[in-house]
Order: C-alpha cells, then structure tokens, then sequence
C-alpha cells in the first residue's frame, strides 16, 4: 500500500442529506449512550456513498456529528482501506491481487484493467471505471474476482470480465455472482455432497 | 466421508431459500427457547463436551473461552462479538454461512449469547462483504418480527438484541481485541493483554468474541448434543468442519467435512483433484495465508485436523486449503502473501510494521532473482525477529509463510539466486 | 508485606506493590530495561517491543512494560531470547530511520542513538530503499523530520491525556503510518513543547532552537522559572553569555516533568531588549549614563521627599530584591508599597492568598469549583495536574466566569459575583455537590480579585469553602492561584501599603495629583505610563519594556537566569533560582542595586552581601529558609467588605504569550500568538508551511 494521501482538490464543505442524518441517527441509536463514536465506520462509508468518495470536509462533518476529535476521525479514514480518499468511476473495480487469485489468473485480469481502464487510480475519460488491486476480498474458491460497487464478480477470465467492464461502461444488465455456470461455492460440474437435499 | 445428515449446512451452497421460513424447515430456530431454558451451564457444558475448537484460526477451545465470562453480572452488561470479518487469504467459508445460512447462526448467536450472560451483541461483518452484511440484515429483521430475537427472545425468557456492524478494509480487525478497538470507532489497533475481553472488553465490559462458523455450529451441537459432534474426527480434534478449497484444483469449493479427512482425499473427492494430477502437486497452503505451506510428499499423507497440521509444523488454521501446482512460481506466490501482510500489518509495533515491509521486498527481489544467497538465511533470521515479539498474532502469520517458503524450497531459491535475474521460470 | 509480590528478576529477588508492572519491578531490582514507547507518565501503548523480557513458563518474550507482575514470577533480562529480541527490534527501528545523525538537533541526548549503541548492530542488513516519509507542520515551536519517527505515540498520547487537546493522531497504516495533526494544523496547547521532550528520537525538535546549538557544547543551570506563578522547575542551557534554550526539570510536588510552552521558550526575550546600563532621561530622550550619575539624580529628586516616593514591585521579581526594596522604603518613612501591581485585593493572613492544597494535592480533591480563573491560561502546567485528576474520575468541576476552553470537561455555573453569592447562600445546584464532596477545592483567579470588589469576592469564596466543608484539620481546599511568580513572597515580606499609605490604585492617583512626587517601579511593567502623572519614575528592572518607556532613570537589573534568588510559588513553595549567567553589561543583581542606592541617599541598608541579606529576610519571613518547603498557612479568614458588585469576573490572562516584559521580548513568543490567532481565524493566515 502505498501512502494513502486526501485528494487535492476538495469541496468546500459536506452534510448529509436529510435522509441520510436520519439514516445516521439509526446507526447511533445501536450503541450505548456516549459510544456513538462506535458508528463512525458505517457514517463515513454512508458519506462515501453520498459523494462518490470520501471528501476531507466529510470526514470533519462525520467527526462532529459524533463528538469526536478530527484527527480521530482521520485516523479511521486513512486506516481503512475502503474508504476511498480520491474520487473513483462510476464502477470502481477492486481487483482481488492476493494468492489465491493469482494463482488463478488475477494478473490477466490486471491486464484487462490496464487496457479498458489505465493504471490504478485513473478515472477513464467518461467517468465510468477506475481500478485498483486490493487483498484478499473472501471469495476465493471462485477466483479470480474482483468487486465492482457493492457487488462480487467471481470465476472470471480474461475475456468474460473485458465483456462485464463493457457492459457496465454502457449500462447494460449484467449478472452479478459467479460468470460460469456456478451458483455459488459448491463445486463446478456437480455437487459432491448435499445432493439429496436440492 | 461424511455423511449428508451429520452435515450441519444444509444451505452451504445457497441452492436453498436463506429466509426464515427455508431455515426453519431445515431445522433452524427448533425449540431453541427449550434449549435456553436448560440454563447457561447446560449450553456451556454442551460446548464443552462437544470438543468444539474455534474455527476462526488459533482453534482455542470454545466452550472453555464462554465459561471465561464472569459468571455473575457486576453490573456491566456483557457482551458477545461476532467476528465475520473474514478476511484471511483462501477463506470464504463465513460468506456462505452470512448469506446462506443466516438464521443458524442468529440462533447461535442467541445461545452464545445467553449462555455469558450477554444481552446486547454485535456482528461485525468485513466492509467489503455488502451483499453478505445485507442478508444478515434480512435475516435480523425476519427474527426480530417473529419473535425470536428482542424481548423474551424465541420464548426463552432472555431478552437479546442484535446489532449488524460493519468494517471497511482492515484483514486486522479479525483479530479479536482489534475488532473491538474497531467496534468502538477506532482504527483497529489490537490490544495489549491483559486485560483479557472476558474482563475488559467492548466499552471496558466482558466480551466474548467469536468467529461466525463457531457460533453458528452451537445450535446443532445443543439440539444433537456434544457427544455427537465429539463422536466426529478424533480426540482433540472432532466434529465437522467447512474447508475451503482454491488455486490450482479442477474444481474450487467449500466444502464441509469431518474433521481429520486427509487432504488428498478431501481435494480429490471434492474439488476435482488437482489440475494435472495429483503428481502436478507442488505444494498447499492447508489453512489460510497464515500458516506455513506442505510440500507433495506431506500432503500425500497428512490429515486435516489441528493436531496432525501442527505435527508437520503447519497448522489448520482457517481450513482453507491453497492448492498450488508445478507451474507455480512458489517464491511468487509467497512473496504476495508478503505483500498481503505488508499491506494488512496495522504499523502498532516495530517488528511487524517494518519487518512485514522488510520480508516482502527482499522476497520479491528474490523471486526476480535479485538477491544474495546469504539473504535467505537473513531472511529466515528476519521472520524469527518478527515471530513471537509483537502485540498481535499477524506478526506471527506473516512470518510463517516465509519460513515454511525457505523450509521447503531452500534448494529452489538457492538456484534462481544462483542463475540470477531473467530466470525465474517455475519449478519443473 | 504481606500484600506485596515477590519475584525473582535475574536471580535477585524483589518485593513490589500489586499491580507494578514487571518493568518497574526490573528497575526495582536494578535491572535496566530499554524502551521508547514507555513513559511514566503516559499511558502504556507497547508498541516499540524494546522492552521485551522473558518470563518463565510464557510462550514467547513479554512486554514488560505492560505486563503486571504475578507472584514468584521469574524473570531474565539477560538472556539470550531477551538479548536477541532486543537486537531485533532496535534492527527494526534503524532499517527505516535515516543515518542523519550528524544533523539532526536530538544527536547527543537520542534514546535511539544511546539504544542503538547497545543494542545495535554494525552494520545494516537491509539493502532496500529506507522510508522518506513527508514533513509535517505542528506550529511555530515543534519542527519535524517525520522520516526519524519511530512511532512510539508518545506525542499522540501527551496531547490526547496530558494536554488535553486530542489533535496529534497517527494516520495510515502499517509502515506507511505517519504522524500528524489534523490537515497539520498548529497545536492548539499551551503545552506542546512537552513533546518535544518526549520523542525519543529527532522527528519532533524544537523549532525556534534548531541548529543552534549541540547538547554537549551548552553550560546547563538548574533553576527555576517565573513566566506564572507555579515555579517549575527547570534547566538553562547556555552557551556562553547566552541562552540557547529551557527544559524542565521533574519535580513530582510541582510541574512533575512538563513545562508551559512560555516557559520553556521564552529565552530569546532574555537575550532581546535588555537594560545592561543606566540610563537617565534628558530633554525628553532617556540617553546612557553611569551608575553614579544615575544615583546622584535620584538622590536630587529624593532629597527630603522620601515620604513623597513610592514604590511598586512587579510580576517577576524576586525575594531578596523586594525585602531590600521595602527596607528602604521603611528607610525613607514612606508607608506607599505595594507587590500588587495587578491591583489585587489580597493580604493576609497568609491561608488568604496561597494555593492552600498544593498542586499535588490537586489529585487529592473530589470537587472542584473555579472562580474566576482560567488556570489553562494562568497556569497551564497546574492545569494538567486539574486534568490528572480528572482523568481518574468522579471529580464535577464548575466554573464562574464567561465561558472559556479548558482541557477537562466543566460546567459554567454562571457569569460572576451573583452565582457566587447563590452558591455561598446554598441556594445553587452545585452547592450540593460542594457540600458532599469530602475534599471540595476552591480557586480563586486574579480575575476576581483585581477589581473594586476583590475583597468581596474572596470573603465570598472563604465563606463558601468555610461552609462547604473545604476547610478542617486534614484539609485545605480554598486556594488563590496567583500569576505572578513575584506576588507571594510580596505578601510574605508586607511589601503592602503601611499605616496611611497608599495601595497602587492611590499611588496613580497621589502620582497624578502630585501628592506622591516620585514612584519606584521595581520590574513593575503592567503599570499604564500615563496613570503616573508628572511623577518622576525609576525603573529597575531587566528589560526595557512599558516600565522603561515611563521611566526618568533606568537601573539596569538581573533576569530570573541571573540571579540566586528566592521565589515563593502560588502554593507558598519557597525555591530558589540559581544564575546560569551573570547579568549584561553594567546590570548587576537586584538586592544589590537597593543596597547601593541606599548608600547614596545616606539611608545605608544594614547588608553588605547576599548571605546578610537573607539572614536579614528570613526574619521577617522565617519560612523562606526552607528551600523547596511548603510552610503550615494558617487557615483563611474572610476579610471585612463590603457587598460584591454586579460585573461578570474578567480573566487576568487573555493574551497568554504576552504576560510579561520578557514574554514580550520574545521573537518566539509573537510567533506563537500569531499562529494561535491564524488558528482562531482572527486574521487571514498565509497558509502552513510545513
């Protein structure tokens, strides 16, 4: 991991939308009075949701709204990984580099990026995708992955995953979850146990 | 191999419905207020006679851990954590339990959970597994309205709330008192000990925290007893256990087995065996990232429980079994394990925040080619200042790795360091 | 004891409180343990791993420093797991840390420098690239070379639990972990410096004393400061004639080992506008003179007027100087002293005007109500013990006065005299928890007491703390905290108005009216020039100030540094200061300079040396013998006054780094108001240039 630095350019200022405070009330009522600073992971990823990525002014509101000193907040925003201190695409691709999807073929995978997308960080030019390699995303016995958004995009090759990067790119549906024809972690080609209970 | 009916995920696969209704058919949720009403010893002592050992990694045994609670409330509540903050490299078997067999582990949780005394838990899911936090979220929200969670939970008498928490990109909040760190807003620094979390835990109050396939094997052990569960694997070792099975199989999956299976037989009956053929076999990481990989000629024979992982100087860690063939550059494939923990070390103590650093870059220059040969005993010399001396266990794992690498394959990095840079085709 | 531990550290076996960690209980046994993140007076993070021990039957080496002992542990500090642990971890520390050594300010007093030269290898193994890590800018007094860090948090950890201004944090992760204040912003503390002293290594040095100096080249005096009223204790590193920085010193009953940022980097005022020759005003213009001529112009104007002169004794004089100021004002029969240049209504007995509880005793206390006072600001090292004893809990603190940011939490009862007279009457919240408190304190600022009613408002106070159980056999809770290091040993030496004589109100007014012809302003710098009328003015004093400006003659006098002098803190703790130069040019120490004038005006005062002059002193104030001693106070009595006014109580410190003529003096200090004022948003900053 290289240093995680706040954006250069940052907004002048962040606050939730209505829905969102209200939202935020909601995660603070599930921790014992004078804990809210417990909620500040699932607020600072709400405000990531909010402006497509986590904005310094953000991290200040979030902080306050909590009762808590900036620099802890800040703390907690540059620890985790998730929290994305640039702006991303609109499909923001994480791209499992660890072993067990090496192993599998995840530096093909680095190489479709390269070629739809660019280098890690870059936005392409329509705003539509970035990338960066993370580790291990718990997907591993339908590697290679990777996640786009919220979702897991799993058994990938080359070519399957250069189509999904181009169907997202032009908004088509697509099918999230393993790209063969498996439903989940149960093996390729017919299960070995649990057969009776289908 | 084990039988389909000693298999407690029924929905491993998710081939079934996750919703309350399918759950409840698969016999989730059956007299769980009957079984809370046999009192907290009994729940304990069941645990306890089950021979249970965590399944989160250090394999400690479970009963033991929730009999650390004090026994009496002195007015602090207690709480009980659920680690799903599954992270460790090869490991996914807590994704299916999340998103497919949801309602088992609530119902654990709400055993765990009475069984120390506990009234408010949390569940802290890994950030990335959005899709998972939101079918536990599903599943709360099915068994609150039903009845089987809030007050007089399942008609037990207990009241029990469940919280759905979440990280955000941290593999060290798996690690039990940096999750809590985490849990109360922090960056997940893990903690000294003492004090231990049965003492002082989350918000300074007893905590247990537990991993999610632990906590959600506890309702079938209660409703079949401990005997059963003991009756499976050996002593010491017993019961079922999720195995997960990645890299260079013909088939990748997680599977459920009986604990003690050997490896062959689990990679062959189960995921197809390994890509070419078991003489294609070059090495296997047999419980997550952590834990020092087995050359062929002891994967041939060894089985897959604590004790026999332990006896060949490795370990069953997480159970997740890393398959790697002769095409594979081992050095490489270490080496990015490295990374993984250069990446994950959370930079508390010096000998993991710059010894993580130190280990991945000499490895990758190894791989290249592009060391010296007396580098590998520095290396190995590295590892060990690493190993036992920080806070945490993640030192430990990432020191591991390394010294299994040099074990085994000493000959095999003596040679590319040999030859030097532009050679460093795989082993044949 | 029975209820101590015992257990064997090396073969030697030692008996230790429950609870002691098992590094103390090494050092109990005489073995040294190497550390960095540890500090006594931090919380433990046990994060370097420096201090690794082995323990028998424990898996693998142990934290010592966070590990309570158990009974008949057996520990080795000498063996060679505990050996290689730490040669492994002091590998660590160096593969990343620069070989700049000849350049850095920390080389000579390093801890990792000192570690490294036992524990370290002779060569580096690690053949990659080391760290750079960016600087960052924490304000006008700590510079940072982050690339030295070695991350033990003590910083993080001062300013979060000392200081109280949680702003150093520790972002990122892993090796790329770095630490900073929020979008590095300047340290919003009055305590800052402290950290400095704290980091082990040279990633956090003092700003204003880079590349000035090396340790071993400077002449270090231990002495004690007077920039407010606590005395800390302190050491003046000097290179030659001149201060090149302060450090504290510990003290446990005092500033323990922390200093205010005022006191630590205020010398460059000792070395800036300094009167080092007399000087007499002709035609408007003061121009240099000899001591002769100097004296021999008083002596014209004092001719016969002695009863006509009066005289005032400033914040920051000492003992000796204003016994011999007031010998002589009794030598000239005039009654128009006083040492409350502030105007404050304090006299005796001595319980009305000390800090009663003792700074120490502060950790005693179980309520706290603070009248008036701002101690942040008045006394920022006192204020870290009020924080102490916060942090240990159950311990409801109140204010009255307009609210103000403190490092503890506090509730703000109300504005001024009428809260206080609620609370006296028992009719205020608060005076419950007053009254069930065992061990209640009061403090009571110069804020209110400097004003017509001060006298009122402290027999308010004293009656409060009567009634509330602050006062009985085993306790004293009523306290004044003074600003001025000066003020006690004034009120213990009656430099107070005498029969028919004037305080410093009367002597502005008499100067105006032409009733007082003559006013001695002895390094009394607060005085506004103009309130003194006509009035012929002598300064003496150290530098040249507002006092300077007013005066007719200047007589150049000696700074705290360059003097042995007695100095009474706010508690009544009489210490002495001990010279680390002697003064400039033709200033020569105070005592001195009274005694010398004395002879002129042919009113010779009956001491010819420093030991006469205190045999002389200690007569009036015998307890002043009993250096470092806190004198038994009799208990306070409320004086005679008349109704308290309305007005809310003002703070007597608002502008913290601009308290006094030296403070004034100081380059460093300007910069640190200026910075606090960019912080505050008063003024359009030029960005942080870190």
């Amino acid at each position: 991991m290289s240093v995680r630095r706040l954006h250069a350019e940052q907004p002048d200022s962040f606050a939730f939308t209505e829905e969102n405070v209200s939202w935020a009330t909601g995660q603070i009522a599930k921790f014992p009075e004078g804990r809210q600073a417990s909620a500040i992971i699932p607020l600072l990823w709400q405000a990531q949701k909010q402006a497509g990525w986590l904005p310094e002014p953000a991290i200040r509101y979030v902080a306050d709204m909590l009762d808590m000193p900036h620099i802890r907040a800040m703390e907690v925003a540059t620890f985790y990984t998730m929290f994305n201190l640039s702006p991303v695409g609109e499909h923001f691709v994480q791209l499992c580099g660890t072993t067990p999807c090496w192993l599998r073929g995840a530096d093909d995978l680095k190489s479709v990026c390269r070629k739809v997308i660019g280098e890690q960080g870059d936005i392409t030019e329509d705003g539509k995708l970035s990338w960066l390699e993370v580790e291990c995303l718990g997907a591993c016995v339908n590697a290679p992955m990777v996640q786009i958004n919220d979702d897991f995009y799993e058994d990938l090759t080359a070519e399957n995953f250069e189509q999904l990067l181009d169907d997202l790119r032009h908004g088509k549906e697509v099918a999230t979850g393993p790209q063969n024809s498996r439903h989940g972690s149960e093996p390729e080609g017919g299960l070995t146990v649990l057969k009776g209970d289908k | 191999m084990l039988r389909d009916e000693d298999r407690i995920f029924k929905n491993i696969y998710g081939l079934d419905g996750a919703d309350l209704t399918a759950a409840k058919a698969r016999g989730d949720w059956d007299g769980t207020g009957e079984l809370i009403k046999k009192g907290r010893d009994w729940v304990i002592d069941e645990v306890k006679a089950s021979g249970l050992r965590g399944r989160g990694g250090a394999g400690f045994p479970t009963g033991l851990k929730w009999s650390f609670m004090p026994k009496e409330n002195d007015g602090r509540p207690h709480y009980l954590v659920i680690n799903a903050d599954e992270s460790e490299p090869g490991t996914c078997k807590d994704r299916d339990i999340l998103r497919h067999e949801p309602h088992k582990l609530l119902e654990g949780f709400l055993l765990a959970g009475f069984a120390m005394g506990a009234h408010a838990c949390y569940i802290y899911v890994r950030g990335e597994f959005i899709r998972e936090r939101e079918a536990v979220q599903r599943a709360v929200d099915e068994a609150y309205a039903a009845g089987l969670l809030g007050k007089n939970a399942a008609g037990s008498g207990w009241d029990y709330d469940i919280y759905v928490h979440h990280g955000a990109g941290a593999y060290i909040c798996g690690e039990e008192t940096a999750l809590i760190e985490s849990l109360e807003g922090k960056k997940g620094q893990p903690r000294l000990k003492p004090p231990f979390p049965a003492n002082m835990g989350l918000y300074g109050c007893p905590t247990t925290v537990n991993n999610v396939e632990s906590i959600a094997v506890a309702p079938t052990i209660c409703r079949r007893g401990g005997g059963w569960f003991s009756g499976l694997g050996r002593d010491g070792n017993t019961g079922t256990k999720l195995f997960c099975i990645s890299g260079h199989v013909n088939n990748p999956c997680n599977v459920e087995e009986e604990m003690g299976i050997p490896l062959k037989e689990l990679i062959e009956k189960h995921a197809g065996g390994v890509r070419g053929g078991w003489d294609n076999l070059l090495a296997v990481i047999p419980g997550g990232s952590s834990v020092p990989l087995l050359p062929k000629e002891i994967c041939d024979t060894v089985l897959m429980d604590f004790d026999s992982l332990k006896e060949v100087q490795s370990g069953l860690g997480t159970a997740a079994v890393i398959v790697m063939d002769k095409s594979t550059d081992i050095i490489k494939a270490i080496a990015r394990i490295s990374h993984f923990y250069k990446h994950e070390s959370c930079g508390q103590c010096t000998p993991c925040r710059e010894g993580t650093g130190w280990m991945w870059r000499v490895l990758e220059r190894m791989a290249a080619g592009e060391a010296q040969v007396k580098e590998i005993d520095m290396l190995l010399q590295v590892t060990k200042q690493i190993e036992g001396h920080t806070i945490c266990a993640l030192g430990d794992a990432a020191a591991w790795p390394v010294q299994g690498l040099i074990r085994h394959f000493r000959p095999l990095i003596e040679e590319r360091l040999t030859r030097g840079p532009g050679h460093q085709e795989a082993a044949e | 004891m029975s209820d101590q531990v015992n257990l064997t550290v090396d073969g030697i076996r030692v008996s230790v409180a429950p609870g002691t960690t098992i590094l103390q209980a090494c050092e109990e046994a005489g073995a040294e343990i190497p550390r960095f993140c540890y500090h006594e007076r931090l919380s433990v993070a046990g994060n370097c791993r420096m201090c690794l021990v082995e323990v028998e039957k424990a898996p693998k080496p142990v934290a010592s420093c966070a590990m309570p002992v158990a009974p008949d542990m057996v520990v080795s500090t000498k063996s060679d797991s505990v050996k290689a642990a730490r040669e492994g971890v002091m590998e660590f520390l160096l593969i990343n840390h620069p070989l700049d050594c000849p350049i850095c300010d920390q080389g000579g007093e390093c801890d990792l420098q000192d570690q490294a030269l036992g524990f370290g290898g002779d060569a580096s193994r690690f053949a990659d690239n080391k760290r750079a890590v960016e600087n960052k800018h924490m304000g006008p007094l700590v510079s940072t070379i982050m690339t030295r860090c070695i991350h033990c948090t003590r910083c993080v950890r001062f300013a979060q639990e000392v200081a109280g201004v949680p702003e150093i944090g520790a972002i990122g992760r892993g090796e790329d972990m770095e630490i900073t204040t929020y979008l590095e912003a300047s340290l919003d503390s009055e305590m800052s410096g402290n950290v400095i002293d704290l980091c082990p290594v040279g990633a956090l040095t003092s700003r204003p004393y880079a590349f000035t100096a090396r340790p071993w080249e400077l002449k270090k005096t231990e002495t004690i400061d007077v920039m407010d009223a606590v005395g800390s204790n302190i050491r003046v590193d000097m290179r030659g004639r001149e201060a090149m920085r302060i450090m504290p010193r510990n003290h446990d009953d005092v500033n323990e080992e922390w200093l205010s940022d005022k006191s630590r980097f205020v010398w460059d005022g000792l070395n800036t506008q300094r009167l080092d020759r007399p000087y007499v005003r002709a035609r408007k213009n003061l121009t240099p003179a000899s001591w002769d001529d100097a004296f021999a112009l008083i002596a014209k104007k004092l001719a016969g007027k002695g009863a006509k002169t009066a005289a005032i004794a400033g914040d920051l004089v000492c003992g000796e100087g204003q016994f011999a100021l007031k010998a002589l004002m009794d030598k000239l029969e005039s009654p128009h002293v006083d040492c409350r240049q502030d105007g404050a209504k304090l006299s005796g007995p001595r319980g009305n005007y000390i800090f009663n509880t003792s700074i120490a005793g502060i950790e005693d206390a179980d309520a706290l109500l603070l009248i008036g006072t701002n101690p942040r600001l008045e006394a920022p090292v006192l204020n870290a013990r009020i924080r102490k004893r916060y942090l240990m809990g159950d311990f409801p603190i109140a204010t009255i006065g307009a609210p103000v940011e403190l490092t503890y939490e506090a509730e703000t009862l109300g504005a001024g005299p009428d809260t206080l007279a609620e609370l006296v009457a028992g009719k205020h919240g608060f005076s419950d928890v007053l009254a069930k408190a065992k061990r209640p304190m009061i403090i009571v600022g110069q804020g209110a007491l400097t004003r017509a009613d001060g006298d009122a408002v402290l027999a308010a106070a004293i009656e409060l703390a009567e009634k509330s159980s602050a006062i009985s056999d085993t306790w004293n809770g009523f306290n004044v905290l003074h600003t001025a290091a000066a003020r006690v040993a004034g009120l213990d030496l009656g430099l107070l108005p005498g029969e028919g004589g004037l305080d410093v109100a009367g002597i502005q007014d008499a100067a105006q009216s032409g009733d007082v012809e003559t006013v001695i302003l002895y390094g009394a710098d607060e005085i506004a020039g103009a309130s003194l009328g006509d009035a012929f003015v002598i300064y003496i004093g150290s530098h040249g100030d507002r006092g300077a400006h007013r005066a007719d003659v200047i007589l150049p006098a000696a700074a705290y540094t360059e003097k042995q002098a007695i100095y009474v803190n706010t508690e009544g703790r009489v210490q002495m200061t001990e010279p680390a130069a002697t003064p400039p040019g033709e200033a020569r120490e105070d005592w001195k300079i009274f005694r010398a004038l004395s002879e002129v005006l042919g009113l010779t005062l009956p001491f010819d040396n420093l030991a006469e002059v205190r045999r002389a002193m200690f007569e009036v104030a015998p307890h002043f013998a009993q250096i470092d001693g806190l004198s038994e106070s009799a208990a306070p009595k409320a004086p005679a006054a008349q109704k308290m006014a309305k007005a809310a109580f003002d703070y007597s410190v608002t502008d913290f780094y601009f308290t006094n003529p030296i403070a004034r003096a100081s380059a460093t200090m300007a910069d640190c108001a200026k910075a606090k004022q960019q912080r505050d948003g008063e003024i359009e900053g030029t960005g942080t240039h870190g």
